[in-house]
């Protein structure tokens, strides 16, 4: 028995809980990496200001980690709540990396925990920054054991189904599916490459609004070079998981280029409309398509003509793509130009146009992490679990999904405002030159 | 022992240590916004803070742990408790939600504390453990109907539901005791006299209560048609262990002798009728359609999870041991000598 409304919400309400989720969840992956950073540089060099970049990231990384918790533990009871059918199948075969989650994310949470409450307890300093290391690799795993499970979601194996009944389970099989290796880098290195560029973002508005202090120069510097590092790597990466489509979701390819037939010497299309299969107003790189898909521009590509309507993903995701890709590349250019702009001696790039750009990136590379997520999820359907359960199937019986939506809604837009405004006035009342002057003061104290 | 039974018993000693380290959390959370409201905060807030701030994000993990594990080994429980427990959770999940972002917003947000918040959160984390005792109530069987084979929730039978009404008193009388009894000795260990002596007279104005419902639940167990209480009865003498222990304790708190030891004796005390209510729900998940041999996942999943827990703990013990020896146990952290926050 299938509830046709129940699918509905639960699909809102899960798109809706994800899409909330993955803002925070993140920069939660990427920031500590960032703050490990800035405190090594800070020590390396002997320069103070690196230091308070790490010190004053992490006073602002913990209000979005608390989102983060709270809402990644409301996702996974949702996936439980919402999608009963699902978990009851898919968990005989991939419940170990959800578990081992659990423990990166205890890892993190503890060493997090100490490391934001020892600071100058130490006496060497260098082992307070070593207390990073665990929360960064925490992070950063949880980003990998839980992307696991969606690679699995996308190209399911480590068993066989015999009358209806799973058997031969291997779950390690299962953690090292197809679609793993290409879906956990991207996931991990657009998190730091976001989380760079956020903080970038903060430290261009900063010098923008008047405060013309070194230490915004010194954050953007480093953060547009570590950006530029990481978006290149996002690059390659994105280029392997289309080579990975290709092989294995053929279809959720095709659905996102509408390549509707299949063909020798496909051109990649961009933007456009679809009027009844026929696209119009696109940008068509010849070739392209095929590069992307097995490196050859001459090479077949499956199209969409392969599969029975039922089968074939929504072709907006088309959009979701664009978005996407065209975020990365202008991230790409900006942070290049930059770094490059500041070795020759650029004027232009100190100019306020190039920063309200740097600002604008921010937002951007959330709005990308977003469209991909959704590209991600939206160019699975069909299926819940590809080739063997398709997401009606999944869903719940119960039939309050649609209340439970509204309430749900609502936290979000509670916690989205009060972690805004509990940041804006954390650093607008401690700003960096009223810091720099109490830690002189507090340190003349002391000679 | 079976992988079942070891299953489990990781589980409900996990569920075990969220119960106690969450009580101490939510209590905190609740006399702190209580002192607000009644103009004692200078005596409190000080002591319960320094004793959550590090530790909040930790509590949280222990009900995750949970809620995956028992997927992970279970499966089915997704389907059943999956089902009914949509509206249930989703409330829990959303006073979760509001208690942990705002605990953090009042405690990194701000530098002197912010009333609204403190409030916000010190309310929802009493409603936290009375919404989560529900599924006590639903396990016990009789509010699930299964109809077209899908699990359905009795709503009407739950609300009037005197069992259930019970354990949700429980749950929160148990959360303000046992937080009264921990942050008790922690102030005194703080060497703060004053709130170290209100901690002690909440403690044994709640110990009654405690009891009372107590009582009350094994009462209403006694007359519900499901062998838990016929089971319940075989294990008497373990109650009457931790009765005594509860006696220990509240003879310690109110002699003002040892309130350390009061801890670990409340702890036990908790432990035992904890492992009694759950040695006797055995093998029962849900009466009477779900036990943890029928729900049990395959061998080699059930393996894999358990040698990623042995190799989770031998991470997670020496951490959380550097946790205890660098807060709970520091005395110039505890009396807050020192300032080191980031």
């Amino acid at each position: 028995m299938i509830n046709e409304s129940s699918v509905f919400w639960s699909r809102m309400l899960t798109e809706l809980t994800l899409s909330f989720h993955i803002i925070y969840a993140t920069i939660g992956v990427g920031i500590p990496l960032m703050i490990m950073i800035a405190q090594y540089v800070g020590y390396k060099k002997k320069d103070e200001h690196y230091i308070l970049l790490a010190r004053r990231w992490a006073r602002g990384f913990v209000i979005t980690v608390a989102v983060g918790v709270v809402t990644g533990t409301a996702i996974g009871l949702q996936l439980s709540l919402l999608w009963p059918n699902f978990m009851e199948l898919a968990g005989q075969v991939i419940a170990l990396p959800l578990f081992m989650e659990t423990f990166a994310f205890f890892f993190e949470a503890i060493f997090l925990g100490i490391y934001l409450y020892t600071w100058d307890r130490f006496k060497n300093h260098k082992r307070h920054m070593l207390l990073l290391v665990p929360v960064a690799i925490g992070a950063s795993m949880s980003a990998v054991f839980i992307t696991i499970v969606n690679a699995f979601m996308n190209a399911p194996q480590g068993f066989d189904v015999i009358n209806g009944e799973l058997v031969n389970i291997q779950p390690i099989l299962a953690m090292f599916n197809p679609a793993m290796p290409t879906k956990v880098a991207h996931v991990l290195v657009t998190a730091y490459m976001t989380s760079a560029f956020v903080l970038a973002s903060i430290a261009a508005f900063n010098l923008l609004k008047g405060s013309n202090h070194i230490y915004h120069k010194k954050a953007l510097f480093m953060l547009m070079k570590l950006g530029l590092i990481f978006a290149i790597a996002a690059a390659v990466i994105g280029d392997f998981s289309g080579k990975y489509l290709a092989e294995y979701q053929p279809e959720k390819l095709a659905a996102a280029e509408w390549h509707f037939e299949t063909e020798d010497g496909a051109s990649l299309i961009l933007f456009g409309v679809l009027d009844d299969e026929e696209v119009k107003y696109a940008i068509e790189i010849p070739y392209a398509l095929g590069i992307l898909a097995h490196n050859n521009p001459a090479a077949e590509v499956i199209g969409l003509d392969q599969y029975a309507v039922e089968n074939v993903p929504p072709l907006y995701i088309h959009y979701l793509f664009d978005i996407m890709v065209m975020i990365g590349m202008f991230m790409f250019a900006l942070a290049g130009i930059f770094v490059l702009g500041k070795w020759r001696n650029w004027k232009f790039i100190s100019s306020k146009w190039f920063k309200w750009g740097i600002v604008a990136g921010g937002p951007l590379s959330i709005i990308a992490i977003e469209a991909g997520w959704w590209l991600a999820e939206v160019g699975r359907q069909p299926w819940i679990l590809y080739g063997y359960m398709r997401t009606e199937e999944g869903t719940t019986a119960s039939s309050h999904v649609d209340v439970m939506l509204l309430l749900f809604a609502g936290v979000y837009i509670i916690l989205a405002i009060g972690s805004i405004v509990v940041l804006i006035r954390m650093f607008k009342r401690n700003p960096i030159e009223r810091e720099i002057e109490d830690r002189h003061l507090q340190d003349g104290e002391h000679v | 022992m079976s992988l079942e039974l070891l299953g489990i018993s990781v589980l409900w000693i996990f569920l075990f240590g969220y119960v106690i380290v969450a009580s101490i959390d939510f209590g905190a959370g609740f006399f702190n916004a209580y002192s607000l409201l009644t103009g004692k905060q200078h005596i409190l807030s000080k002591v319960i803070k320094r004793y959550l701030s590090p530790v909040w994000e930790i509590t949280n993990v222990f009900l995750v742990f949970f809620f995956v594990g028992i997927v992970g080994f279970f499966p089915q429980t997704a389907f059943y408790y999956g089902t009914v427990l949509l509206v249930p959770m989703s409330i829990s999940l959303i006073l979760i939600a509001i208690r942990g972002s705002y605990y953090a917003f009042e405690a990194y947000g701000t530098k002197k504390g912010h009333k609204g918040y403190a409030l916000a959160y010190g309310l929802t984390g009493l409603f936290i453990p009375a919404s989560l005792s529900i599924v006590f109530s639903i396990s016990e069987g009789g509010f699930v109907n299964i109809i077209e084979s899908q699990p359905i929730l009795d709503y009407g039978a739950l609300f009037t539901s005197p069992l259930a009404w019970s354990i949700v008193m429980l749950s929160i009388v148990a959360v303000l005791y046992i937080s009264a009894v921990f942050l008790t000795w922690y102030a005194k260990k703080a060497n703060d006299e004053k709130a170290s002596n209100l901690m002690r007279k909440y403690a044994l104005i709640w110990a009654f209560p405690l009891i009372i419902s107590s009582l009350g639940i094994i009462i209403e167990l006694k007359s519900y048609p499901n062998e838990h209480f016929a089971a319940m009865t075989n294990l008497w003498w373990m109650f009457a262990i931790s009765g005594v222990l509860f006696l220990a304790t509240v003879w310690l708190i109110w002699a003002r002798t040892g309130y350390g030891l009061a801890v670990m004796l409340l702890v036990l005390q908790f432990a035992i009728a904890f492992f009694v209510y759950g040695i006797s729900h055995y093998p029962y998940l849900l009466y009477p359609y779900l036990t943890v041999y029928d729900s049990f996942t395959n061998k080699a999943m059930a393996i894999s999870l358990v040698v990623a827990f042995i190799a989770g703990l031998c991470l997670l013990l020496p951490s959380l041991y550097l946790v205890l020896k660098l807060f709970l146990f520091n005395k110039d952290y505890v009396r807050g000598n020192q300032d080191y926050h980031v």
